[in-house]
């Protein structure tokens, strides 16, 4: 809100001391992490992450549910192996690592803004089915499509560069790598959530008709989101095919085109933490639901987790979170207050913000 | 009152004799229903218009049509002597024209100043932006200045949801006056408002600029006739009759319908 700036944090040093420790720890994570918990669980989760992040800036501040954000992360991660190095023999023109990653972050926000200009004109399910249609659309066409997408193949040696004499898939530097983007993009969203963009689009969420009559284009303002959260989904697709090391269809699939979605919601579309709750949740459950169940069966251990977070807390982990801090928190103001402690006061103070 | 909207650009102030509004053969039909037929009107540049008559007159409809909500199935609407006909809301928004709503439709997620921020914000440029507004920022100090001139300065920061029935009315009107309006569409803005909100609201209306006209539809006689020059009357969505307050107060067709026999002032349309 603007001017609360001003106010003095009830903090010291005007950090949340949670906030603190988390950011502590992810810094000091990959020290005492095996290398596998610190590239396959961390640096994966926070590129997964990632993409869910722009499907939420989209859905929760901007009420457009795309299942076309892994698409778009895909394309940056073909555009990478095209104009790149690869290892298989088609196409990889050689261009140097940062000018096609600039090209594929470029080429990814503008295909996200030509799926926004064909869906911002719905709302509700025919958005979805939209999104839905172009990203299977886009699945088939590079799974058939040899000469330039090289088919149900794809490409292999996808590397990134070695940079002040450090080799970035290394999973120490690459966990840091990945963490650096989260982190920018994750206060780019919170930050711009206030910014002139930012207000428009929670209100065109809220009630288009009135933003019209404010004199906001509803339809540019929608594409424009599209633009800014393809730049978030292109970039991540960036990392993930460093991470991968190679591309194919099935990156660009309907089931990551899912995992998206569910990684969006299970975490909570209220808050940009959310889609990082949920990656951590999705990502352990890949890896670790083989210990309790048949590897076949790791889509049902995600799709009964999904469903009990759905009907126990339709906000995600992040409502998981809040209702339990509010538990937490209520006991104390009642001994600390005594009994007339207004109730209502504590639960609307700790609430879950719709945004 | 500041005076919002006084930094108009000169083009945007009126002329002598510009039309702010015509309205030609203007309709409106939603399936077999008629909602507004064959309205001629014209409003002058800084006019201050009442648009009276009974439920399902065809006023807001009126307004839509005006407004671009729901565009005219017939007829021509020119605004200050531009055909807006088939401009989209928006167009017609940065082309000087503002409105609130019967039900005041607001963000309410949004805090005060947020709200009021975006309407400034939404006619001027940086909609895209992804920079949080500065103090200094164009946008920011109008914002600031409605806000004041709505009396809602003590509520810049609370969330709009929070706010009573009367302060979100208020905060409609902060949003209309917001830009460099040039004719203002109030429709209902004293609804559910106390007597003291309505004393406040005639305050607020009455002390806008002579440049900013303004066409309100209001059931509150009292209110319509205080801060009208001209008044409208409508009727099964045709236009009934037209005049002054007290031409239409005298009236006696009027009377029979709408006041009474024998009362005067203070009753309801």
């Amino acid at each position: 809100m603007f001017g609360a700036a001003g106010k003095s944090s009830a903090y010291p040093l005007g950090i949340n001391p949670a906030i603190l420790l988390v950011a502590v720890f992810l810094l000091g994570y990959p020290l005492f992490a095996s290398d596998f918990f610190t590239f396959q669980i961390g640096a994966y989760s926070l590129i997964l992450g990632t993409i869910a992040l722009s499907l939420t800036m989209l859905a929760g501040y901007g009420g457009m549910v795309s299942l076309a954000q892994m698409t778009v992360a895909g394309f940056a991660a073909y555009v990478m192996a095209i104009l790149g190095t690869n290892s298989v023999g088609v196409m990889g023109l050689g261009w140097p690592w940062w000018l096609t990653a600039a090209i594929a972050i470029l080429g990814a926000a503008l295909l996200s803004t030509f799926i926004g200009a064909i869906s911002a004109r719905t709302e509700g399910i025919y958005t979805i089915m939209i999104t839905l249609a172009i990203a299977v659309a886009f699945f088939y066409f590079v799974r058939q499509n040899y000469v330039i997408f090289n088919g149900f193949t794809g490409f292999a040696g996808i590397e990134p560069p070695t940079l002040f004499g450090v080799y970035w898939r290394d999973p120490m530097p690459f966990y840091y790598l990945c963490l650096a983007v989260a982190a920018f993009f994750y206060f780019a969203v919170l930050y711009g959530s206030r910014s002139s963009f930012g207000l428009g689009l929670q209100a065109v969420r809220d009630n288009p008709r009135r933003v019209r009559a404010l004199g906001i284009n509803v339809f540019s303002h929608r594409v424009v989101a599209y633009f800014y959260a393809g730049a978030i989904a292109g970039t991540a697709g960036v990392l993930l095919v460093w991470f991968n090391g190679r591309v194919s269809p099935g990156l660009v699939g309907v089931d990551m085109v899912i995992d998206i979605l569910v990684i969006a919601v299970i975490g909570g579309l209220g808050a940009p933490i959310g889609p990082f709750l949920g990656a951590v949740a999705f990502v352990l459950l890949e890896n670790f639901a083989i210990d309790l169940i048949d590897r076949e069966r790791f889509n049902t251990v995600i799709g009964l987790a999904f469903l009990l977070i759905v009907l126990f807390s339709p906000d995600g982990m992040l409502g998981l979170w809040r209702r339990a801090e509010s538990r937490i928190r209520l006991p104390r103001a009642n001994a600390l207050w005594g009994a007339r402690a207004n109730r209502d006061d504590w639960h609307s103070a700790s609430s879950p913000k719709r945004m | 009152m500041d005076e919002p909207g006084t930094a108009v650009p000169r083009s945007a102030l009126p002329q002598a004799g510009q039309f702010a509004l015509e309205l030609t053969g203007v309709s409106r039909h939603f399936g077999a229903l008629v909602a507004i037929a064959d309205i001629d009107m014209t409003v002058r540049a800084g006019e201050r218009r009442a648009v009276l008559g009974s439920n399902g007159a065809g006023k807001t409809t009126l307004f839509n049509a005006i407004t671009g909500d729901f565009p005219p199935t017939s007829g021509r609407v020119r605004l200050f002597g531009e055909d807006v006909t088939y401009l989209p809301v928006h167009e017609r928004i940065r082309r000087g024209l503002r409105r609130t709503y019967q039900i005041s439709l607001l963000f309410g997620g949004l805090s005060v100043i947020e709200n009021i921020f975006l309407a400034c914000r939404g006619v001027g440029r940086g909609r895209f932006s992804l920079l949080r507004p500065r103090p200094d920022d164009g946008a920011m100090e109008m914002a600031e200045t409605l806000l004041d001139a709505v009396h809602l300065d003590d509520r810049r920061d609370t969330p709009v949801a929070e706010l009573s029935h009367g302060e979100q009315r208020q905060l409609e009107v902060a949003l209309a006056l917001s830009g460099a309006p040039r004719l203002i569409l109030f429709d209902e803005p004293a609804a559910g408002l106390s007597p003291s909100e309505r004393a406040d609201l005639v305050e607020i209306l009455q002390s806008l600029p002579p440049h900013i006209g303004f066409i309100v539809i209001e059931h509150d006689m009292d209110v319509a006739l205080r801060v009208a020059e001209r008044v409208t009357m409508m009727h099964n969505g045709r236009i009934f009759k037209q005049g002054t307050p007290e031409e239409i107060e005298n009236d006696p067709e009027i009377q029979e319908l709408y006041l009474g026999h024998g009362e005067r002032g203070g009753g309801r349309a």
